[in-house]
């Protein structure tokens, strides 16, 4: 099985295929609690995390608070 | 004795005060300002999570152990699309249907698109999202804003992070005198503790700043200098003023004075 080419955050990554969000989260060293996901300009829910798997060519942002006015 | 309470979309809040989490030297110097500020809520913006290095702490953390809810900004975002999308991830971040809606058209002045603006307001108010729209001190489209079902509207003073204070308190007076069905909160251009005060005798609802308090020399003391003016001032607008007066009227009795020669 080849690896499969998703862009997170703007930078081309390779993860397993059938990957889930949840996969790619654990993957990356990130917990799920104060983040948010886009796949392919939809937010995913937090409780889809561990049943949406990404495809090819998906384009997936994770975003987070930071300080700001 | 308290001033009235602010209520935006059915929630009331301590205090009239909006504090931004931008821009602190350090977080234990935001802990310290937003304290001493007691805001009502706290803006935060919504960002990529940069993937390349492990964060320390984070403005979250601090928020926490302030105890203070949090108002998602769309910060930075120039088109309908980027701010909508913004304020969905915010909310799934935060779990709250606030958002400090901001649609930008210039970078120079980072005045708002108002367009864009009513576009992206339409479109979260129908998803169910409390909108607070940061926009020009524009009546017209204060109102326009209003009748796209935003929670509040929240005009400038001046550009953001200038601190020039009020620019035009004559378009902030009609707005405040036209707009009386929803909050008004100034937001942006307040650079010290009188130009809140004026803000909120001017009858506003409420303010909202960030660079006033975390580019201050001390912003712990600074966010203490605007709650009390914020407070002041929203006393000052609920007793009702003197009318100003070109001559001098005698506050002692007139009568009764002791004379040289009588």
């Amino acid at each position: 099985m080849t690896a499969m080419r998703i862009r997170v955050n703007g930078r081309d990554r390779e993860v397993a295929p059938g990957a889930t969000v949840s996969a790619l989260l654990e993957e990356l060293g990130l917990l799920p609690a104060r983040l948010a996901v886009e796949r392919n300009g939809r937010v995913v829910a937090k409780p889809d995390y561990p049943s949406v798997a990404l495809e090819e060519g998906d384009v997936v942002e994770v975003v987070h608070f930071v300080g700001g006015g | 004795m308290r001033t009235s309470t602010l209520t935006i979309a059915g929630r009331s809040f301590p205090s009239r005060l909006f504090v931004g989490t931008g821009k602190y030297p350090s977080l234990e110097v935001a802990r310290r300002a937003l304290m001493a500020s007691g805001a009502a809520m706290v803006t935060v913006a919504v960002r990529r999570i940069d993937l390349t290095q492990k964060g320390e702490g984070s403005i979250l953390d601090v928020i926490e152990k302030v105890g203070v809810p949090i108002l998602p900004n769309t910060a930075g975002c120039y088109t309908v699309d980027e701010a909508v999308r913004t304020a969905r991830l915010g909310r799934e971040a935060g779990l709250s249907d606030y958002v400090k809606l901001e649609v930008i058209g210039d970078p120079k002045t980072l005045f708002p698109d108002n367009d864009g603006l009513l576009q992206a307001t339409r479109i979260l108010v129908k998803e169910g999202f409390v909108v607070l729209p940061y926009t020009n001190d524009d009546l017209v489209v204060a109102k326009r804003l209003r009748d796209a079902g935003a929670a509040a509207v929240m005009p400038l003073a001046a550009p953001i992070g200038s601190g020039l204070g009020i620019q035009n308190p004559v378009n902030l007076r009609i707005l405040l005198e036209e707009i009386q069905d929803l909050p008004v909160i100034v937001d942006a251009g307040v650079g010290t503790a009188s130009d809140a005060a004026i803000v909120m005798e001017l009858g506003a609802d409420g303010v909202l700043m960030n660079t006033g308090i975390a580019g201050a020399a001390d912003p712990e003391k600074m966010a203490r200098a605007m709650r009390l003016a914020i407070e002041s001032g929203r006393l000052a607008f609920e007793a009702g003023r003197i009318p100003k007066k070109l001559y001098a009227s005698a506050s002692s009795p007139v009568e009764g004075v002791v004379r040289s020669g009588a």
